[in-house]
């Protein structure tokens, strides 16, 4: 519809009238809020402020119990200790130096910690309390009360502070808590209102981290009526928040302290886990440290000695450590090969020491070659030669299928911290991140668990457990929530024939069993309790022409960090498994005589419950290790006591 | 189609256009904003990263989205006003079919890279319908009941909408948005009377619901306004939003208690202390001068926005500015009349200051529809 000109002429005499007046109402009201500001901000501010200052209505946050971490057994690993401690609020204590004198008058307080608390209080607004003196002793706190009337702005306070019972044992695998810090904030969506508590602890480390939310609770609150010194003057309201809830392992502690202590020593990492269920009975990395050090805030040069150690026992080697796994890897060509129909069990290969392919030779270990081999053989004796002919004809695609399989190459899902993937090499895989076509040779060095082949320990202890048991097990590691029994993960059967399983189960029998075999020095003799294994020692430098011609020269020569990985993945008892063990020993020589020995005795240690009696070992070593047993620095166990345990 | 056609010429083209913006609006709303990133600073405890960052970055997004509606002609976005509307409407529907669920209500679109809010694209299309409507519709007919009849339906359409969410807030701004366009329009100031008069009855029809099964409000809304009717009754349940607002108000006095020291919003977890009760923080943090400072800084905005619509002699422009500007004196209005305890606690945000990327992003659009009518506003020869 056109609008005339004088529909124009009436439309702008309207909107200019109707314009004014919107505008009026919007400056009366605009007017009307002004008043209402000065009424409040002005008039009444000093009601209000009172209101806001001497009277006024406080939400405190009661901090939730921390949930429990107990052992399979029902013993605590990670508990809740009651802290003493010493809070000031700046606004309330006025002069904070007479304060702090006074203080020190009464009670020691450590310089480096005082110097932080004040740098805290002048950051924060002085309302906010701040922690002066942290873990003091009964005495030193009840003296604090006593004296409280003269302390204004100070209030002692009973809180809970996280103690591992068991210090080193578990380090790696439970990990820590520590003070809530600028960067969890930041890293962290939607933080919750305990973080700002004062020094509130979160996990920052392996089980306690990835299961802070089971383990946190929900904060409780406390509506109080304070008056203008922060006494409070009632308390008005209350709810009482959700304490976190227990967590179960599958971990046995006895275990994992026997792993810790047989590994002293060594830069080594051990996993045990039921080849039934996937639990996980002792995950072990050694050296470790103590986490209660980290709860604490750790010192300069404590965190210095540890970062500095060559052994490094800050690294989880467990799970974060991956290493070419050798000839622990062997069988897995093995497996594919059988299945696929490439070698039959009886059919033999030549090793006269090396395998040519094309200009290049690919050497065995033992340099005067194997003679005649057939898969028994191949494991039992560790033959290189074997696995070259057999991987060319499997091809590395089909190796690292069933290496996956078995548990390789792929990230096992534990609430632990920087879990590694490890490598299965695929020729795709080695286009795409290395850009260069797979190889002939790339094939014969991943067979035998070298060149690009890379896997954790507790892949092998998986690889292991999936080989005795013919299942897909999984790894688990939490037992129950809450008292809740988790289920174990499925462990659907292997697509791999049982009978080649068995064939292989076999051999490792008789690697550990046999005279020839390269783990038969450690042996189980036990009757119904043997051992069967797999040795590897995984290279980790490379063996010139020229050093091959001098003769390899042994380990011992070598400085440590160019020494061989000493590897074994173990089951027993051998007929009917029960427990797979993979070891690590970095830099360690030789499979057979640095990784099988200890991982004997933490498997003999899984199968009686308790250090194994020396009729377990060959005759001829039970001196020795009844010597070695009996210098352990192992803890007593504990007896469950009512009460201790919850879960 | 009203006479813009035909002067065109006079109409400054190309990046010329820049020249011709309203600055002092522009300058305006990048002070409110500005106020708005210091206090989400605050509010977070200094740390910058936590909302101010996100909030600048929308800003300067929604300044780029104010300026590219800037430059496109007014008469396109009269021509596209049916259609925006109708686009609003049925992002209405799918919202309440489809939407995440937020704070209890049923308000957002995710569309990956923005939550969308599709009430809040309401507002301002509602406003954008209306105008076109009048443009077009004869001026001596707008107080025929069939022909006022026509844009209740316009604003009562969306209301509905926004109710069934529901989000009271949104649906008063609708209702009172549409209203102030039909009366700039020059519907007859009977019929306000008449919808005063019928509000009052609604409200009374909505109290004498309480209880029944057919309780035409949400409990927890019912509770809002029993605790605006009186804060005192319950002030840790209920009541303590106002209370504890009222109380960081008039702690500020004077000047307030300075950038980051106030109590109230700090120790006793004032909700939602970084959207809709922000006011409060700038209040305590501020005092009087502060506070009074924002409030002329809005009402300057109102002030250039009506100087532009007397300056315009188009008719769909005049009643488009006065209908945004009227939209966003609702929005502040609104919300610092519940922050001070003057009406009851409807989820309404304080423009350019609440932390919140879509509104602020509709709000500077509109601005756009400001600036484009400025800009292409009809000039003697």
């Amino acid at each position: 519809m056109k609008q005339t000109p004088k529909n124009l002429e009436l439309s702008a005499r309207i909107i200019s009238r109707r314009s004014l007046v919107l505008g009026g109402v919007q400056l009366a009201f605009l007017g009307m809020l002004g008043l209402r500001m000065r009424q409040l901000q002005v008039e009444e501010a000093e009601q209000y402020r009172l209101l806001a200052e001497e009277n006024r209505i406080n939400m405190r946050l009661i901090p939730p119990a921390r949930g429990v971490i107990f052992d399979r057994n029902g013993i605590p690993i990670a508990e809740n200790a009651q802290n003493y401690r010493i809070v000031i609020v700046r606004e309330d204590a006025g002069d904070v130096d007479e304060i702090v004198a006074r203080l020190r008058a009464l009670i020691d307080i450590d310089e480096v910690e005082l110097e932080r608390s004040l740098r805290e209080m002048s950051r924060r607004s002085p309302f906010v309390p701040v922690t002066l003196a942290d873990r003091l002793s009964w005495e030193d706190f009840s003296r604090v009360a006593v004296n409280a009337p003269a302390l204004p702005g100070i209030t002692p306070e009973v809180g809970l502070s996280r103690h591992y019972p068991m210090g080193e044992d578990f380090a790696h695998v439970v990990g820590y808590v520590g003070p809530v810090s600028d960067y969890d904030l930041s890293r962290i969506e939607d933080p919750d209102p305990l973080f700002q508590i004062p020094k509130f602890q979160i996990g920052k480390l392996g089980v306690e981290a990835r299961d802070e939310e089971i383990l946190r609770g929900k904060a409780g609150t406390r509506r109080i009526e304070v008056n203008a010194a922060g006494r409070v003057m009632r308390e008005l309201g209350r709810d009482e928040g959700i304490p976190g809830a227990d967590l179960q392992l599958t971990l046995d502690y006895r275990l994992q302290n026997f792993s810790k202590a047989r590994l002293a020593g060594e830069s080594a990492a051990s996993v045990v886990m039921d080849v039934e269920t996937g639990d996980i009975l002792s995950i072990c990395s050694s050296p470790s440290y103590d986490p209660n050090l980290f709860v604490r805030g750790i010192s300069g040069p404590d965190y210095r000695a540890l970062t500095e150690n060559k052994y490094r026992p800050l690294a989880d080697k467990t799970v974060q450590g991956t290493y070419p796994p050798g000839s622990t890897y062997k069988m897995i060509p093995a497996l594919a090969a059988l299945q696929d129909g490439k070698i039959t069990p009886q059919e033999t290969v030549w090793c006269p020491g090396y395998y040519q392919l094309g200009n290049r030779r690919f050497h065995c270990w033992k340099r005067g070659g194997h003679g005649h081999v057939n898969l028994n053989r191949s494991i039992v004796e560790s033959c290189d030669v074997y696995y070259y002919d057999v991987a060319q004809r499997v091809g590395i695609d089909r190796i690292s299928e069933v290496a996956r399989d078995l548990g390789m190459g792929t990230r096992h899902e534990l609430p632990m911290s920087g879990i590694a993937e490890g490598l299965a090499p695929t020729r795709q895989w080695k286009e795409v991140r290395r850009g260069e076509p797979w190889q002939q040779g790339d094939t014969l060095n991943s067979a035998i668990g070298q060149g690009f082949t890379l896997a954790s320990p507790l892949q092998l202890a998986v690889m292991s457990a999936r080989i005795a048991s013919g299942r897909a097990v999984a790894p688990r590691l939490v037992k129950s929530v809450d008292g809740v029994e988790q289920a174990p993960p499925e462990a659907p059967p292997l697509s791999i024939n049982p009978q080649f399983l068995a064939l292989i189960r076999k051999a490792m029998h008789d690697t550990s069993n046999s005279r020839s075999g390269t783990a038969y020095r450690s042996r189980i003799v036990e009757v119904g309790m043997e051992m069967a294994g797999k040795t590897g020692t995984s290279q980790v430098r490379n063996i010139t022409a020229a050093e091959r011609a001098r003769g390899v020269s042994s380990n011992a020569d070598l400085p440590w960090e160019r020494r061989d990985h000493a590897l074994f993945v173990c089951f027993a008892p051998s007929d009917k498994p029960k427990y797979a063990c993979a070891l690590v020993v970095e830099h360690g020589g030789g499979g057979s005589a640095a990784a099988a020995p200890l991982a004997r005795d933490i498997l003999l240690f899984a199968l009686y419950g308790e250090v194994p009696p020396l009729t377990a070992y060959p005759a001829d070593q039970r001196e020795r290790i009844g010597t070695l047993l009996s210098e352990l620095d192992l803890m007593a166990p504990i007896v469950p006591g009512p009460g201790r345990s919850r879960a | 189609m009203s006479y813009l056609e035909y002067n065109v010429k006079t109409v400054p083209a190309g990046l010329r256009k820049i020249l011709y913006i309203n600055w002092p609006i522009v300058v305006l709303l990048t002070a409110i904003a500005s106020i708005g990133f210091l206090m989400l600073t605050s509010v977070a405890g200094g740390n910058m990263s936590r909302w101010a960052e996100p909030q600048m970055e929308r800003f300067v997004a929604g300044l780029v989205v104010m300026f590219i509606v800037a430059m496109v002609p007014i008469w396109f976005w009269r021509n596209v006003a049916g259609l925006a509307y109708g686009a609003s409407l049925m992002l209405l529907v799918v919202v309440e079919l489809f939407g995440d669920v937020g704070m209890g209500a049923q308000r957002w679109i995710d569309l990956g890279f923005i939550r969308l809010q599709p009430s809040e694209l309401t507002k301002i299309t509602l406003v954008m319908i209306l105008a076109a409507y009048y443009d077009w519709l004869d001026v001596k007919k707008v107080s025929h009941p069939f022909w006022v009849a026509i844009p209740l339906l316009l604003i009562l359409l969306p209301t509905a909408l926004v109710l069934v969410q529901p989000d009271l807030g949104t649906a008063i701004l609708l209702v009172a948005g549409g209203g102030i366009v039909m009366f700039v329009a020059g519907v007859s100031w009977w019929y306000f009377a008449v919808v005063v008069g019928a509000a009052v009855g609604l409200v009374s029809a909505v109290f004498s619901s309480r209880g029944t099964p057919w309780q035409l409000i949400k409990d927890y809304q019912f509770r809002r306004i029993d605790t605006f009717l009186d804060p005192s009754q319950d002030p840790l349940g209920a009541g303590y939003h106002i209370t504890q607002s009222t109380i960081a108000l008039g702690s500020g006095g004077w000047t307030g208690r300075g950038f980051m020291q106030g109590t109230q919003s700090r120790l006793n977890f004032l909700p939602e202390k970084h959207t809709d009760f922000i006011f409060t923080t700038l209040a305590e943090e501020f005092g009087f001068i502060g506070s009074i400072s924002l409030l002329t800084l809005y009402g300057l905005v109102l002030f250039f926005c009506i100087v532009a619509a007397l300056q315009n002699r188009d008719r769909f422009s005049s009643i488009l500015i006065l209908g945004i500007g009227a939209a966003f004196f609702l929005y502040f209005a609104v919300n610092m009349s519940m922050v001070m305890g003057l009406a009851p606690v409807v989820g309404v945000p304080l423009p350019l200051v609440s932390y919140g990327g879509s509104a602020m992003l509709v709000l500077l659009a509109a601005f756009g529809l400001v600036q484009s009518a400025h800009v292409h506003r009809p000039r003697q020869r």
